[in-house]
């Protein structure tokens, strides 16, 4: 909502200075997101006329006037050096005099190539009210000359633009926003006069209301022998284009200027285009599935069965409530029309410009709810204005009421509101500010008995009448006080880990976190998640983000595309957030944490040779985030990885995610010149840990003894100690691998891995001949298991 | 040669000496098998019973003195060693540090846990909800009914799965529906999260963080919210005398509503950040409104509540001097590691 302070200061005027208006505005809730001068500052600038123009002698783009500039110069012409192109005599315009001040620029008398100059003609652009240039600015033949011009064209005014809530389409109109300065600075509210126009005539259109729950309230009359030759007065034009709007003709306007007025939307209809003219019927009825209507914007619309429309009897003429028809809508040369003002229900006009894809001024304000008490009202100012300026004869108003909205009273309690509130307001204050919100009212002991006006749309329960009351009586004057509550610990759970221990263990290990949009390529999802059925947005911003991930993968890889090519040569990366799979009806919604790292397994420095980051490195990360939980890697393909170097990762019988090298084809794809590791772990399983639970420490010394076994290739690591645990041997108190070695002495395809073996026995000092024995039984298993052999 | 011209002689030749194993050879000429001293010893039976116990004791003093010297000149040649090997050994302690460095949180994780933990000091509990919402959660259970203008401010992305109901949340308040679904009063929590809003410009980005906060209690009033939420940007910003002011506003699932500013944290006297007013909106917040209440079966006779909601994007911007909201998204590293 935008409009101009001087027109609002016709209806209330308080003592505050514009920006002190828009700051109580502001902090009612009525948000002012601009304050403007409709014209930058200027002095003794008149409105003159061009008497004469000749050629400059010595310039072929200028010329020397002859200007009345009336009483400021004494009465006599001006002689005025001009290079405007649109200059001729007998035109008005802005003419600065000697000294004026304009924005940027002094005007003197001066001599312009050996002429005097004693002012200057002016453009828009140099006054500051256009930014573009367009010639001499040419003023109405009336404009009376030697005023003052910044008083003929009103410009010292500001433009406010409110940034209202959808709740408040009461301030939606001029006269709202006045009642509401009137009630928060108490300043007197000037009530716009509407005095009916008794009909001159008889003549009225039957007007048939099939859709009474949507219409609950139709006001039309019919003027006939207006004349749309004459002009819309400047003072109407000035305030609708501070407003937003353009002047279109003198009927559209003045229908333009009492909604803005007024708040309430009307229309005019051109009669001689509804079928029957005055013998026609008007409709208000829901639209036929498949009926086709051309809209004021030339867009032909079918039309859908939940769309109201005013037709006649052969034809829709307008989406009601929304935008007219272009068939019957009133241009130049028109002169009967049928003029509406009605009240359509919030709840049929609400979503529709939203599926229309187009808003209109009027759409806005029905959607909001608009005062079905001004109804007819609205149309009696607009019969008077349209009769004031394009004269004609009007016909009686023709009004159709079924059922209104119901503004039930609401009890508002005293206690109730100190209580929300936090602050005693006590039933003297409640019953001013009451008052000053104009809201009628009754009241017993504590409690009032409030009506809410029938402009307002937002209050139904106590606590929006509550809200009304803060709102005046001002939230700076409600103290902000400590709170006071009884004290509870918060819980916290051993066995769970905080969000934040994952992330400092990946930090610790020189990771970077990174955050991605949860939107992604649906190729992605195919090709490195290898999901086929993800949730796809059905209102994407592009299909480079169409649709949710499942995965963090992606993201990882596009952000060190990104990094690489910013000259980043070693890139670790990790995100913790939400993914999305499919689950039946619903959504998987679990986080994950995601691992990348590219580039050297370290920073470049001195005393480390270089090496590129591999797998092992990434696993190594992986158990220091799961430890103490021990995890197990077992070979497992995944679409984002190396078929080779990819692993699955389980804890008991649980998955916690994969890693694995980035599959060459990816790497290809987009051009990665070292390979990236990977992995991506589920979240739930990670903040868990086991219960902390001492033990004994050992008495006795343990025994170490290596055992290095050859096997073939194939074997794995894990299928060794997976072997040697079955023994259970309760002296072996760890097993671990600790080298691997292929070369002389083991033959081609086999392997030799060496193992350190720890006995222990809590009860007294192992001898020799137990862990010979103990090692043996290992070696044996070995042997005839996993067709291991000794290493000599 | 007489006793004590051997004597000096010897201590003179072994403080000559500053090798260990060359010390050990002059020893030998005195003390060893054939050395000088010794020699004197094996004589002394030629010598009179008389003569021999003070030749006798006098070598021996001798030979102590020798012992003595030696062992000065073994630990002197050993000092001057290691020092030598000390002063060898020095490193440059100005070298850099092996290893590997350490990485870096993003700045949204840094706000994050910031909010957290000054909301979690006096008592509020931090939980999540899903970011695909239904509808019922993201706008019906928050008395924002099919059609109301609201919906229209929010911009929702919604999921192509024939069900018409699933949507990305737009906000974090559906974790209050969720939560006072499944708790009873008093409640006192914060919800962080990431929402959706389909709108990408230079101020938007169709993904952002929000924390909702929701206290519901006997006595959790207006004046309370006000004194809580002025307490926490206070601390938020380490500024004591940040200015902040309440403004009505409104919002579907509170009444009264407000949204709340800040002093401009960039300026003195108004800059482009606060669109020169002096002023920044930085949270939603209100009471809860009583349908939303009954939507979740709590007595809003008995028990009343305020929620808010911030964007920790916008915090963060303010809070660390970031002047693109992008640059949060684009995880550019020389951006990232300025937080680290």
């Amino acid at each position: 909502m935008k409009f101009s302070e001087n027109w609002l200061r016709t209806f209330v005027d308080p003592p505050l200075s514009a920006s002190d208006l828009a700051h109580v505005l502001t902090m009612a809730g009525l948000e002012v997101e601009a304050v403007e001068p409709v014209a930058p500052a200027f002095s003794r600038v008149v409105v003159a006329e061009v008497l004469s123009v000749e050629k400059h002698p010595d310039a072929d783009h200028l010329n020397v006037c002859q200007v009345d500039a009336g009483s400021a110069t004494g009465g006599e012409p001006l002689q005025i050096v001009c290079g405007a192109a649109n200059v001729r005599a007998g035109i008005k315009v802005p003419c600065a005099l000697a000294g004026a001040q304009l924005p940027g620029i002094a005007i003197n008398p001066a001599s312009i190539r050996g002429v005097e100059s004693c002012g200057m003609l002016c453009s828009a652009r140099e006054l500051g009210l256009e930014d573009v240039m367009s010639g001499l600015l040419l003023l109405p033949d009336d404009a009376p000359i030697g005023e003052d011009f910044r008083d003929y064209y009103e410009l010292d005014d500001n433009l406010f633009t409110l940034k209202l809530t959808p709740n408040r389409a009461d301030c939606l109109g001029l006269s709202g926003v006045a009642r509401e300065v009137a009630a928060i600075t108490s300043a007197n509210l000037n009530v716009l006069e509407m005095n009916p126009v008794p009909g001159q005539t008889s003549e009225a259109l039957t007007v048939q209301v099939d859709a009474p729950d949507a219409c609950s309230l139709y006001c039309g009359r019919v003027i006939r022998g207006i004349s749309l030759d004459v002009s819309t007065p400047q003072w109407m034009i000035r305030r609708l284009e501070r407003s937003g709007i353009r002047a279109i003709n003198a009927v559209v306007d003045v229908t333009n200027y009492v909604m803005l007025e007024t708040g309430q939307p009307l229309h005019a209809f051109d009669l001689e285009k509804i079928t029957g003219a005055l013998t026609g019927t008007i409709h208000v009825r829901h639209a036929k599935s498949g009926e086709t209507l051309q809209l004021l914007n030339g867009e032909t619309l079918t039309l859908q069965p939940d769309m109201l429309l005013i037709a006649d009897e052969a034809k829709a003429l307008a989406l009601a409530g929304i935008m007219g028809g272009n068939e019957s809508m009133v241009e130049q040369g028109a002169s009967d029309l049928f003029l509406e003002s009605a009240f359509f229900s919030p709840g049929v006009i609400a979503g529709k410009s939203f599926r229309l894809g187009f808003n209109t001024d009027s759409a806005h304000r029905f959607e909001r709810g608009v005062d079905f008490a001004a109804t007819r009202d609205a149309l009696e100012r607009a019969t008077a204005l349209v009769l004031a300026i394009c004269g004609g004869r009007a016909g009686p108003i023709t009004e159709v009421k079924g059922a209104l909205p119901q503004r039930d009273p609401i009890n508002l309690r005293s206690k109730r509101a100190a209580r929300v509130l936090g602050i005693e307001l006590g039933e003297v204050r409640i019953a001013e500010l009451l008052q000053r919100l104009r809201f009628p009212f009754s009241c017993a002991g504590d409690v009032f008995r409030v009506t809410p006006p029938t402009y307002r749309f937002d209050l139904s329960v106590e606590e929006d009448l509550i809200e009304e009351l803060a709102r005046i009586y001002g939230y700076d004057h409600i103290p902000a006080n400590s709170p006071h509550a009884a004290l509870r610990i918060l819980p916290e759970y051993e066995a769970v880990r905080t969000p934040s221990q994952p992330r400092q263990i990946l930090v610790g290990r020189d990771y970077q976190e990174v955050i991605n949009y949860a939107f992604v390529d649906a190729l992605w999802e195919l090709e490195l998640a290898g999901n086929t059925t993800p949730a796809v947005l059905k209102n994407p911003l592009s299909t480079q983000m169409s649709v949710m991930r499942s995965s963090l993968l992606g993201g990882l890889v596009s952000n060190l595309q990104f990094n690489l090519n910013r000259s980043q040569a070693r890139v670790r990366l990790f995100e913790a957030g939400r993914c999305f799979m499919r689950k039946g009806e619903t959504y998987d919604q679990s986080e994950k944490l995601a691992g990348l790292c590219y580039g050297n397994a370290m920073a470049e420095q001195w005393g480390v040779s270089a090496r590129e980051v591999d797998f092992y490195d990434a696993k190594a990360d992986i158990e220091a985030l799961f430890w103490p939980l021990a995890v197990r890697f077992e070979a497992a393909s995944h679409p984002a990885f190396h078929p080779g170097k990819s692993a699955r990762i389980q804890v008991g019988e649980q998955i916690a995610g994969y890693a694995g090298e980035l599959h060459p084809h990816w790497r290809q794809k987009i051009g990665l010149p070292k390979s990236a590791v990977l992995f991506e772990l589920d979240l739930k399983i990670l903040m868990t840990r086991p219960p902390r639970v001492a033990a004994e420490i050992p008495k006795y010394p343990p025994v170490r003894r290596d055992i290095a076994m050859v096997v073939s290739e194939d074997v794995t690591v894990q299928a060794l100690l997976d072997c040697m645990q079955t023994e259970k041997l309760p002296v072996i108190s760890e097993i671990s691998p600790f080298d691997i070695y292929r070369g002389k002495g083991v033959e081609n395809g086999k392997k030799s891995l060496a193992f350190r073996v720890l006995l222990q026995d809590t009860e007294k000092t192992l001898t020799d001949a137990e862990a010979d024995l103990a090692i043996a039984k290992l070696i044996n298993i070995l042997e005839r298991q996993l067709g291991a052999r000794l290493r000599d | 040669m007489n006793l004590d011209s051997l004597l000096s002689e010897a201590i003179s030749l072994f403080n000559g000496i500053n090798d260990a194993v060359e010390l050990e050879q002059a020893k030998a000429r005195y003390l060893g098998r054939k050395g000088s001293l010794t020699e004197l010893l094996k004589g002394l039976g030629k010598l009179s019973p008389e003569e021999r116990p003070v030749m006798g004791s006098r070598i021996n003093q001798a030979k102590e003195t020798l012992e003595a010297a030696l062992n000065l000149r073994r630990d002197a040649i050993q000092k001057k060693k290691l020092e030598a090997q000390l002063v060898e050994e020095t490193l440059d302690v100005t070298l850099p540090g092996r290893g590997l460095g350490t990485g870096g949180l993003h700045p949204i994780t840094h706000t994050l846990e910031r909010i957290q933990s000054l909301f979690g000091s006096i008592g509020f509990a931090v939980v999540s909800g899903p970011e695909i919402e239904t509808d019922f959660y993201n706008f019906t259970a928050l008395n924002i009914p099919e059609n109301h203008p609201a919906r229209a401010m929010h911009d929702t992305f919604y999921i192509d799965d024939g069900s018409e109901g699933h949507l990305l949340r737009t906000h974090t308040s559906p974790v209050q529906i969720r939560y006072m679904q499944s708790n009873a009063p008093p409640l006192k929590i914060i919800a962080p999260g990431r929402v959706y809003r389909r709108d990408s410009d230079l101020t938007h980005t169709p993904m952002f963080h929000q924390v909702e906060g929701l206290w519901v209690d006997e006595n959790a009033n207006f004046s309370v919210l006000k004194g809580v939420l002025a307490d926490f940007m206070q601390h938020f910003f380490e500024r004591d005398d940040l200015p902040v002011r309440f403004r009505a506003s409104f919002f579907p699932f509170t009444e009264p509503s407000a949204e709340m500013d800040i002093g401009c944290v960039m300026c003195r006297s108004g800059c482009r950040v606060c669109s020169y007013t002096g002023w920044l909106e930085v949270l939603g917040c209100g009471m809860v409104h009583p349908n939303v209440l009954k939507h979740v079966d709590i007595d809003s006779e008995k028990y009343m509540g305020f929620a808010f909601g911030m964007g920790v994007e916008r915090l963060a911007m303010l809070r660390y001097g970031v002047n693109d909201l992008r640059l949060f998204f684009e995880n550019d590293l020389r951006f990232l590691r300025r937080f680290n």
